[in-house]
């Protein structure tokens, strides 16, 4: 069960891995994420499905290294086992044809951003992508968000690929220059804040898909809770997508930052243990 | 042969007999209720060692001579599953402890967790001959329920019950709470094949992820699982019906009943100002990292908060686990905040007063009404209201009503919201056709336990909102018994 079949780098600290779980992938629609266990150990995290493939009965996860558990996760080779694996979890994307898609996504944002930019571009929408890291090499999936894209748009903070500038500056470009009917945000809190200031700034419907601490993912612990429209919400069951105007960012954002310190510590704890194994 | 009889019968056999005239019964009523050995308070305040460590086979014995084998044993009619309580009590009197245990098993599938958190001063020991009729001090039914049961667990000689030979026909269970444990036993005995399919990656539901160690070791918990895999009950983790596949699919694959023992599990908060802020959180939340994900034990990954000052609001039993759990993460200073008063607090009566021993501070008549947080968006204080108590509502419980200008501030770096629980949603949500209540529990004939749906019984939690795990176990076996029932007639068919 739930047997890593293929593992690709996309830059040093980004993984992709393709597992084994056939249920998952016939049941899955874009939006839908899982919930990952590596070791007895471990925590349970959330992570997106990217893809999934239902005749090899497989789903794709992209993870990048951030934390203890992210990083046990990419440490995972090809005949590994995951620990536990549930899903698929969430509300679906609601896909249908809009017209024009501005679809933004930040860092490792991108990865979850991808079936969703597939599916809309499917239902016969113009799909402009706008993607952005801080610098080069954490730029992932473009080649795929391009298979799906009318247009893609690169912006690096640092300016070594694509354009110099933040997301917003590649998202006013486009919004400047046409008609866009939804916006689809996902990434990094802070850029995702900003990300739908610009879009309510011009009045465009737009939703963002929330990545907050997850202890269950089934509803039950209420660890995932946001603020969105003056009421409290589950990310994990009521989300992960919400309307990106009426979600209180800075709140999600102080959340976050909840159990910070302790996660630098396990990783610290982790890599001093790793180290120490590697030298034995 | 209807119960009363089945009850005369076994009181006539020839040993009950001779025990009832061994002592007469003013000597047995002379004795003093046994006290349950406890680690001492400021010990176990910091550890996670079981509080209670069981009576001895002497005690036990000596407790079971105070029960004077009524004719009329009332006590049983308090039990939801009604155990033949002076039975096995007699057995344990004369030192028959695995016949006790066989008793016990007769209706219930759990001993060892149900003598450790039944209610029992609301069910059988309420209404014991002693506190009805002498308004002294019960028979310890739940002392003694425990020690059988701990006693055969331990013997190394647990009665696998037999299972008759398979009947080919595939049953699944959704959840793998009490409710679920107890259906897929019987349903074993009765030759099923038996699945039970659990969302978490632990099988046990509350007993694992909620009720602490230090009350309900998980090791009592896995001998009753081992027991159901030995009878050849399958079980799948990380399996979410309504989501991993549909009942649909399940169909599809085989399967010809299902029994949704889902439960209550997702978390109320209050909806006062400063609920989001860090540091406040699910009782939910607060157990499951510490009970499922072991965040209080080193090398585990799972971070938890460990506040100085820790405030739980409520006052059930998950009030009571969360605030202990507060003390053993090394909290200098714990309070219970209740709006109403402690008589009537839901928790069992032992966890309040162990809580108490422990050093736990009660708040009672008191309410929360504002979190305030700090320039980080962490909590720092609480805003409480004073209560005081009203008339009695439609309950019988008297409501508490707020002190006008009682507010004051508390200070709190941590705090634990344990005001209820709703019906997990994702399986009704999955089956449009399934009728639910208003407040999202699943509909079922009371006595047969099935739901709108012909093929899905269901019962615990998820019928009966936060309930316990006693009426959780009974449901289950009742919906076994329906079930067998309704598919032999499909069958006929
Ligand atoms: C902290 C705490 C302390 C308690 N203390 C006591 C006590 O002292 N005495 C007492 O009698 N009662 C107590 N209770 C209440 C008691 O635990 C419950 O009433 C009882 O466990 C209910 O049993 P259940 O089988 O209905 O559900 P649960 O034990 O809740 O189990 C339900 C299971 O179903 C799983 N599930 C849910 N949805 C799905 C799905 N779609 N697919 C697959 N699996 C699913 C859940 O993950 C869970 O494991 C306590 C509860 C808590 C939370
Ligand atoms: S009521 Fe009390 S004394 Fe009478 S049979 Fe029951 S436990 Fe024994
Ligand atoms: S992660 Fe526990 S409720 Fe959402």
């Amino acid at each position: 069960m739930n047997k890593v079949i293929s593992k690709h780098y996309y830059s040093e600290n980004v993984v992709s891995l393709e597992i084994e779980a056939p249920r998952i992938a016939k049941a899955r629609r874009a939006g839908h994420f899982v919930m990952v266990r590596v070791g007895n150990t471990g925590e349970r995290i959330p992570l997106t499905i990217s893809t999934a493939n239902v005749e090899r009965g497989t789903i794709t996860l992209v993870v990048q290294k951030v934390g203890v558990s992210s990083r046990k996760i990419t440490e995972l080779e090809v005949g590994d086992e995951v620990t536990d694996l549930v899903g698929p979890l969430g509300q679906a994307t609601h896909v249908e044809n809009f017209g024009t898609i501005l679809a933004c996504g930040g860092g490792v944002g991108v990865a979850p951003l991808l079936p969703i930019v597939e599916e809309l571009k499917k239902a016969g929408n113009k799909v402009i992508s706008v993607i952005a890291a801080r610098s080069k090499d954490l730029i992932i999936l473009e080649d795929q968000i391009r298979q799906h894209s009318d247009e893609v748009i690169v912006m690096t903070d640092d300016g070594s690929y694509g354009k110099k500038g933040l997301i917003t500056e590649g998202m006013e470009e486009v919004i400047n220059r046409e008609k866009i009917d939804q916006a689809v945000i996902i990434g990094p809190g802070i850029m995702m804040k900003f990300a739908a200031l610009t879009t309510k700034k011009h009045n465009i419907p737009s939703i963002a898909s929330l990545n907050t601490i997850m202890v269950d993912g089934t509803g039950m612990c209420g660890a995932c809770r946001v603020t969105v429209g003056g009421k409290t919400r589950f990310v994990c069951v009521d989300g992960p997508e919400f309307d990106a105007h009426e979600v209180d960012f800075d709140e999600m954002l102080m959340r976050l930052s909840g159990y910070r310190e302790d996660e630098i510590k396990a990783d610290e704890q982790y890599l001093c243990v790793s180290k120490n194994k590697g030298k034995a | 042969m209807n119960n009363s009889e089945y009850l005369k019968q076994e009181r006539a056999a020839a040993w009950r007999d001779d025990l009832r005239k061994a002592k007469k019964n003013k000597e047995r009523t002379s004795l003093a209720r046994v006290k349950m050995p406890e680690a001492p308070p400021m010990e176990r305040a910091r550890s996670y060692v079981e509080v209670n460590s069981g009576l001895t086979p002497e005690q036990a014995i000596n407790e079971a001579s105070r029960c004077i084998d009524c004719a009329n044993p009332t006590c049983i009619s308090g039990c939801p599953v009604e155990i033949n309580i002076p039975k096995f009590v007699k057995n344990i009197e004369r030192g028959e402890f695995l016949e006790a245990a066989k008793v016990l098993k007769e209706t219930n599938a759990l001993p060892a967790v149900c003598g450790r958190v039944c209610p029992q001063e609301k069910q059988c020991e309420a209404n014991c001959f002693y506190q009805l009729k002498l308004s002294t001090e019960p028979v310890a039914i739940g002392y003694l329920e425990r020690f059988a049961a701990d006693f055969e667990q331990q013997s190394g000689k647990i009665s696998i019950p037999e299972v008759a030979h398979s009947n080919g026909i595939k049953v699944a269970v959704i959840g793998s709470g009490p409710a679920g444990l107890a259906f897929a036993g019987d349903m074993a005995k009765l030759g099923y094949e038996v699945v039970i399919l659990e969302a978490l990656h632990e099988i046990g539901g509350v007993l694992k992820y909620g009720i602490p160690e230090f009350r309900l070791p998980n090791s009592i918990v896995d001998v009753e699982i081992e027991s159901l895999r030995k009878m050849g009950v399958k079980f799948e983790t990380n399996f979410i019906v309504g989501k991993t596949a549909t009942i649909d699919d399940l169909r599809e694959e085989g399967f010809k009943g299902f029994f949704v023992g889902s439960g209550a599990g997702l978390p109320r908060f209050m909806n006062i100002p400063g609920e989001n802020l860090v540091g406040v959180l699910s009782s939910n939340e607060y157990l499951t990292r510490i009970n499922l994900m072991g965040a209080s034990s080193q090398g585990m990954d799972t971070p938890v908060v460990r506040g100085k000052k820790v405030a739980v609001i409520g006052g059930g039993n998950t009030a009571m686990d969360s605030v202990r759990t507060a003390l053993r993460l090394g909290a200098e200073k714990v309070s219970i905040i209740y709006r109403r008063s402690l008589e009537e607090m839901p928790a069992r009566v032992e966890e309040v007063k162990h809580a108490q021993e422990e050093g736990v501070e009660f708040l009672t008549l008191n309410n929360p009404v504002e979190y305030i947080g700090d320039d980080k968006g962490k909590v720092k204080q609480i805003r409480v209201q004073r209560m005081e108590l009203g008339e009695p509502d439609s309950s019988g419980r008297r409501s508490p009503v707020a002190v006008d200008g009682s507010e004051y501030i508390i200070d709190a770096d941590t705090v634990v919201v344990s005001v209820g629980v709703s019906p997990n949603p994702i399986l009704p949500q999955s089956l449009p056709q399934l009728k639910v209540s208003r407040w999202g529990t699943i509909e079922v004939d009371p006595d047969t336990l099935q739901s709108s749906i012909p093929d899905i019984f269901a019962g615990g939690d998820i019928v009966r909102g936060g309930a316990t795990v006693i009426l959780a176990m009974g449901d289950g076996r009742k919906a076994a018994a329906s079930m067998h029932q309704y598919l032999t007639n499909q069958t006929k068919k």
